[in-house]
This record gives structure tokens, C-alpha cells and sequence, in this order.
């Protein structure tokens, strides 16, 4: 085993002993192709990334954010990717590992919908069977993401177990992982379970803070002084961080769900936020030992977000490790903050955002604007981690609810009627 | 080392039969493990329910969750432990998720008499000792692979509890090779990839598995799919020395109908069918 599989005391492999060989078969693939680039294979996943997944993304200066906010503001589009969003540099990578590894069937889980979209755009592309678990929940607030798996071929395999959302989808997965080990690779979606998952997905997701970091030199002369983005699992974080985690003049700014409220209702098992990285215990979940929200005797609680995509009751053990040796900051904002900062970037910079990147958003209102103290500094990079087309039923749904002065108004349809 | 686990398979094929604990409360679990015991069980392999079970398949899934909603816990489950002892004389495993172990941090009693009062050392420790002191004699963590496995062995071993491994089917002869160095009561074999469920046949991969395991010192008990009289028989005569039985009996707990004089009938029959299988071979390997 790879002396590597921990990053201080997070990560491991705590899974079942059906899966420890493919596990090692993994990571043996994994130090040879991806660290190694044997056979190329880094060439030639960065050249398909390019060609297919139209890398590089712009870092965009967003001049009324700037404005707004009285200091630099850019953003990282990574909504610009193919597929629209981040979720695709990983899925492409994983894919084409699994076809270099000789493995003919590919299962993913997926929240919000876009890892299941990116993976099955990827396996369509790729010519590789596809199977995709979706909790329940996530099928009913994700329509067209489901949509989009099916019309490139994946079957979607609804979850019914527990709240439907990512952490059953996740266990399905491992399940089905479990039975079909020897010709099926499990493509997880972000920084989270055994090594070698977390750094091979944080590998593939690097590029987004390789190509920022060049860019925002080239743009403003100097790095900056700090990075926001969101962090569910932390794939996107990770990415948008690795980076610029040796530049020390660099904060590195992570945002998680707030949700309606901090706090954690233990009757019913519920904690109404999805913030594990500033608020959760050590503990073991989906084959890493990492920050998760638990209760005292060490059973998973479900999490909530008005996004799907930060749905998560843990977080990478990368960022779990970070946060401890005080590197990254975990911040978080709650739902109305998210649908507030969706709505602003939406009419001031004509960028519609996943709710997700919403978050990431929202803090900077915060930050600058709002009542904590502004560590943000003059030159800020946002991760705009994908668009926001996919989240347009849940806007609409949650806006209304909460009557959002934000929120466009819908008044000249109902006049047509 | 001689362990009561290891004893339980000395004279005859042993049955071990698993329920979830509190399934559907502690009470009935009672009353569920003397029928398995009067119906031939020979060690009886309690689950703690975790809410993410992810080597279960959706028969032990639903035991689990309707367990925690009756509100098992792991100091409630030593309780439970604790007054079986008194009633059964066959030993009892405990079959847990890694974080239910590491969170544990003693009953409260035991917290309170800690000078700071918070939080104790994260670790096996305060698990394996409650575990012993309740009256469990091993331990079964489906999610722990020996590469993990080191603080936990080092707490078996210091309170006397035997470290079960799972031997998968895809597992290479490397790994095979740790395992046993480590192993201790049985060696449980995973008949079948896959998570936990009853089938309708015997899988290649169990016959694979059991002839791998032929020079093994240690008891070799197969679990994963086994639902019947004529499966028991036929793992038995491939070399088995004993059954591992879940979701068969989960089934029976289920339904909610009659359930301890099903249960004892249904562990009759497997266990009969393990003794058939016995006959159709010759003397095992000389130990």
C-alpha cells in the first residue's frame, strides 16, 4: 500500500475486504498513470480536456462585483467548462483510467446531478457502459440533470433509502462497487473516500488552480490574496486551492452550506446544514477517516442544502487536514444568503450560477459588505464551479417561498395567460 | 490461543447466526437469540446497527434501520449484551462499523470520571473494553480491512477478544496471508461478492475461497447468501467449519409472525443441514 494514503491522520481505507484489491489495483493505475504518465496518459487526458472539455476556462474580471465590493473580484469560470461545471475535469480523468485499466463498466453516484451528467457525458464520449445511483430527493429537485444522463445513454438507478440524497447514493454505490468489482470501476465525484480517490480526484480537479494561478498573474501582475470556493465533498475546492496552497500570502477561503440553521436537531438524526468542515467530529465514513456531522455515538446525521450539490455529511480528509494545520478557512453561509448571491450574479454580471458557486458568492457579500471582518484583502479569485441552469426549479420554488426581493419578477407571464 | 470462539467449532459444524440488535427492539432480540440458541446456534453474531451499512444488503439495511428507530445505541446495546450473557451460554460476537468503535468514548458513568470531563482519546479502546466487560468475545468490522485493522487488534488483544477477518472472494494471496498472521476465533469467508442477502444456490467462489483456506489452522466459517438446508450441507462437505447465517433469519424477524418458534426451526434446519454435510466428508485435515 502507497505510504501516501493519509494526509496527517485523514484518509485511509476503510472499506469492505471485496473491494481492498481493486483498491490497490487503483492505486497502482493511479501512481503509474496519473503521477507517472505512463503511456501518456496525462498527455492525452489533457489534450481531450482541452479538446473536448474546452479547457482552459477565462478567469473573467467581474467589473460590478469589483465595484461593488471595492477591490479587485475575479472570477474562475469554471460554469464555461463542457457540461457546465467543474465536476467534468475528474469524471474524464476517471473514465479514461478505467479504460486504461482494461475495466468495462463504470457506476457513479451523483447530488446535484452534475457529477452523474459529467460522468456520463464522459462514458458516452469514451464508448463506456454507464450506471448512475441518484437518491430520490436529488431526482425530484434535478430534473433535467437527469435528463442529460439518460440522453447520453447512463441508466439512473433511483435511491429510495434514508433522506435519497448523496450519502445513500454514495452507499448504493459501494454496493453495487462490492458485487461487480472485477470489471467495474466506481468513479467517486469528489475528494472524499479511500485513498486513492481523494488525491486522484484532487489531481484531475488541479488544473482549475494551475490555469488560475497563471492567469491571475498575467492578468494582475501578482497572486492573489485570496481564493474563495464553495465545499461540499471538496472536489472543486481542492482543485481551485491545490494550487496556491504553497503560496502562503494566499488565503484560502472555504465556504460550506450553512443551510437554515447551525445547529443539529439529534431526535431525528438531522443537522439542517451541510457544514462538516466547521462544525463536524473525526470519524470514519465511505472508506476515509474525516470531518462528518455525527452525533455523540457516532452515527451519520442527515445534512440539508437548499443545494444538492453541498448535500453531504462529510468533506474530503484533504480539507479536513488543511483546516486543522489552519491553511484553509472554513466559513459558511446559509440558504438565503446562497439564493440572494444566485439572483446578484445573475443581474450584474449576466452569469446564471450553480447554487453551489452561489455560496461562494454569498460570502463575499459578507465578507466585504457584511458585518464579520473583511479578510478578503484587494485582489480576490471566486470559483464560479458551474452554471446555474440546472438549479433554475429549486430558485424559483425557494424564491417564492421566502418572497426574495431578488427574485425577478414573474408578473408579465401570468399576464399572458 | 485458545479462544471460547475458536471451542465453539471443536466437536461439530457450527452454526452462527446473526440478528440486528433491537430489530424490532431489545426485548424481542432477547427472545430471538434464546430461540437461535434452542434451535442449535453456536455463536451468535449480534449486529450494532450503524445508519450507513454498506456492506448490507436491503434485508439487514431494513433490520438496521428499524432498530435504530427504536433507538439501539452502543451503551443500550451493551445492556443488551450484558443480560443475554446471563441467559445463553454460547458466545456472542459483535458485528459493528469502524465509527461506531472509534467515536465510543465509555458509558457515561465512565466520561464522568474522567478528569476533564470531555472528550476521551478517540480510538478503540473504550469500545473493546465496554464490549469485553458486557460479555462480547469478538468482533466483526466489515469495513475494516487489515490494513486498518492495527489499533483495534492491539485493544482484542489486550482485553482477551478475538479479531474476526473477512476473506473475500477477490482477495489475493498477499492479503490472505495478513489476515490469517492476525485473525483470531474464525475465519469468516465471504461466500459470494456482494453485500449480504439470502440466495437460491452456493457460489463458485465459496468452494474457490474454502480450498484456499484448506491448510488454515484457524476455523473457517462461510457466511453471504446462505439460506437453506441443502446450502449448509454443501459448504460443510466443500470444507467448511461452519455457517454464517443472516438474512434468513432477518427475513423471519421481518415478518413479525410467530418469529421465535421460526427462528428456532429455521436454525434446526440449517443446523442439520450442516451435520449432513459433515458426514459426506472424509476426516478433515489434521489440525
Amino acid at each position: 500500500m502507497s505510504s501516501e494514503s493519509k494526509f496527517g491522520e485523514y484518509g485511509g481505507q476503510y472499506v469492505p475486504e471485496a473491494l481492498m484489491p481493486a483498491i490497490e489495483e487503483l492505486t497502482d493505475a493511479y501512481e503509474r498513470y496519473v503521477l507517472d504518465n505512463e503511456e501518456g496518459f496525462m498527455d492525452e487526458f489533457r489534450e481531450r480536456l482541452r479538446d473536448f472539455g474546452g479547457r482552459p476556462t477565462p478567469l473573467q474580471r467581474a467589473d460590478r462585483l469589483s465595484e461593488r465590493y471595492d477591490r479587485e473580484v475575479y472570477l474562475k469560470r469554471e460554469d464555461l467548462l463542457h457540461g457546465g461545471a467543474h465536476k467534468l475535469n475528474n469524471a474524464l480523468g476517471q473514465v479514461l483510467l478505467a479504460k486504461y485499466m482494461g475495466k468495462e463498466r463504470i457506476v457513479a453516484e451523483t447530488g446535484a446531478g452534475q457529477h452523474g451528467t459529467a460522468t456520463a457525458m464522459a462514458c458516452a464520449y469514451l464508448d463506456v457502459d454507464c450506471e448512475i445511483y441518484m437518491g430520490r430527493t436529488d431526482i425530484n429537485r434535478q430534473r433535467p440533470n437527469v435528463f442529460r444522463m439518460r440522453l447520453h445513454d447512463a441508466a439512473v438507478n433511483p435511491v429510495d433509502i434514508g433522506s435519497g440524497t448523496l450519502k445513500e447514493a454514495i452507499n448504493e454505490t459501494m454496493r453495487d462497487w462490492a458485487t461487480n468489482v472485477e470489471d467495474t470501476h466506481y468513479v467517486i465525484g469528489s475528494i472524499v473516500g479511500p485513498h486513492p480517490f481523494p488525491r486522484m480526484v484532487r489531481d484531475f480537479q488541479s488544473v482549475i488552480s494551475e490555469e488560475a494561478r497563471e492567469q491571475i498573474r498575467e492578468k494582475a501582475g501578482r497572486l492573489p490574496d485570496s481564493v474563495v470556493a464553495c465545499a461540499g465533498g471538496g472536489s472543486n475546492t481542492m482543485g481551485t486551492f491545490h494550487e496556491f496552497v504553497g503560496d502562503e500570502s494566499v488565503d484560502l477561503v472555504a465556504v460550506e452550506a450553512g443551510g437554515s440553521a447551525l445547529t443539529i436537531d439529534e431526535e431525528n438524526g438531522l443537522a439542517p446544514h451541510s457544514a462538516s468542515l466547521s462544525t463536524g467530529e473525526d470519524g470514519v465514513l465511505h472508506g476515509a477517516r474525516t470531518k462528518l456531522l455525527q452525533n455523540p455515538d457516532g452515527q451519520i446525521l442527515e445534512s440539508h442544502s437548499v443545494s444538492a450539490g453541498l448535500d453531504y455529511s462529510g468533506v474530503g480528509p484533504e480539507l479536513a487536514y488543511l483546516a486543522d494545520e489552519g491553511r484553509v478557512t472554513p466559513v459558511n453561509v446559509g440558504d438565503d444568503a446562497a439564493l440572494e448571491a444566485f439572483h446578484r450574479l445573475s443581474k450584474t454580471e449576466g452569469i446564471i450560477p450553480a447554487l453551489e458557486s452561489s455560496h461562494a458568492l454569498a460570502y463575499l457579500e459578507e465578507a466585504a459588505l457584511g458585518d464579520t471582518r473583511d479578510e478578503l484583502g484587494d485582489l480576490v479569485v471566486v470559483n464560479v464551479s458551474g452554471r446555474g441552469d440546472k438549479d433554475l426549479d429549486t430558485v424559483i420554488e425557494e424564491s417564492d417561498k421566502r418572497d426574495l426581493d431578488a427574485a425577478p419578477s414573474m408578473e408579465v407571464f401570468e399576464h399572458g395567460e | 490461543m485458545g479462544s471460547e470462539i475458536r471451542d465453539a467449532f471443536a466437536d461439530e459444524p457450527a452454526l452462527v447466526s446473526y440478528v440486528a440488535a433491537g430489530d424490532p427492539d431489545a426485548e424481542s432480540t432477547k427472545e430471538y437469540v434464546r430461540a437461535l440458541v434452542r434451535g442449535g446456534t453456536d455463536v451468535v453474531e449480534l449486529g450494532l446497527p450503524f445508519s450507513e451499512p454498506i456492506a448490507e444488503g436491503p434485508t439487514i439495511q431494513q433490520a438496521i434501520r428499524r432498530a435504530l428507530d427504536a433507538g439501539m445505541t452502543p451503551d443500550r446495546y451493551f445492556d443488551l449484551v450484558a443480560e443475554l450473557r446471563d441467559e445463553v451460554d454460547v458466545p456472542l460476537v459483535c458485528m459493528t462499523y469502524y465509527n461506531l468503535i472509534y467515536q465510543y468514548e465509555g458509558s457515561e458513568a465512565q466520561s464522568a470520571s474522567n478528569a476533564s470531563g470531555e472528550t476521551a482519546s478517540e480510538g478503540p479502546e473504550p469500545f473493546v473494553e465496554a464490549a469485553a466487560e458486557a460479555g462480547i468475545s469478538g468482533i466483526i468490522v466489515p469495513d475494516l480491512p487489515v490494513d486498518e485493522s492495527d489499533p483495534l487488534k492491539e485493544a482484542c488483544e489486550a482485553h482477551g477478544l478475538d479479531l474476526i477477518f473477512i476473506v473475500a472472494p477477490t482477495t489475493t494471496d498477499e492479503r490472505l496471508g495478513r489476515m490469517l498472521d492476525r485473525a483470531s476465533g474464525f475465519v469468516y469467508v465471504q461466500g459470494r461478492l456482494g453485500t449480504t442477502g439470502a440466495r437460491s444456490d452456493v457460489s463458485d467462489d465459496t468452494h474457490g475461497s474454502l480450498d484456499r483456506l484448506a491448510e488454515t489452522d484457524l476455523p473457517k466459517a462461510v457466511g453471504f447468501g446462505i439460506s437453506e438446508r441443502d446450502h449448509a450441507r454443501e459448504i460443510v462437505a466443500g470444507g467448511a467449519d461452519g455457517i454464517i447465517v443472516g438474512s434468513a433469519f432477518v427475513d423471519i424477524v421481518a415478518e413479525q409472525e410467530e418469529t421465535a418458534d421460526l427462528l428456532e426451526a429455521k436454525a434446526r434446519e440449517l443446523k442439520r443441514g450442516a451435520l449432513d454435510g459433515a458426514t459426506e466428508v472424509p476426516e478433515p485435515e489434521s489440525k
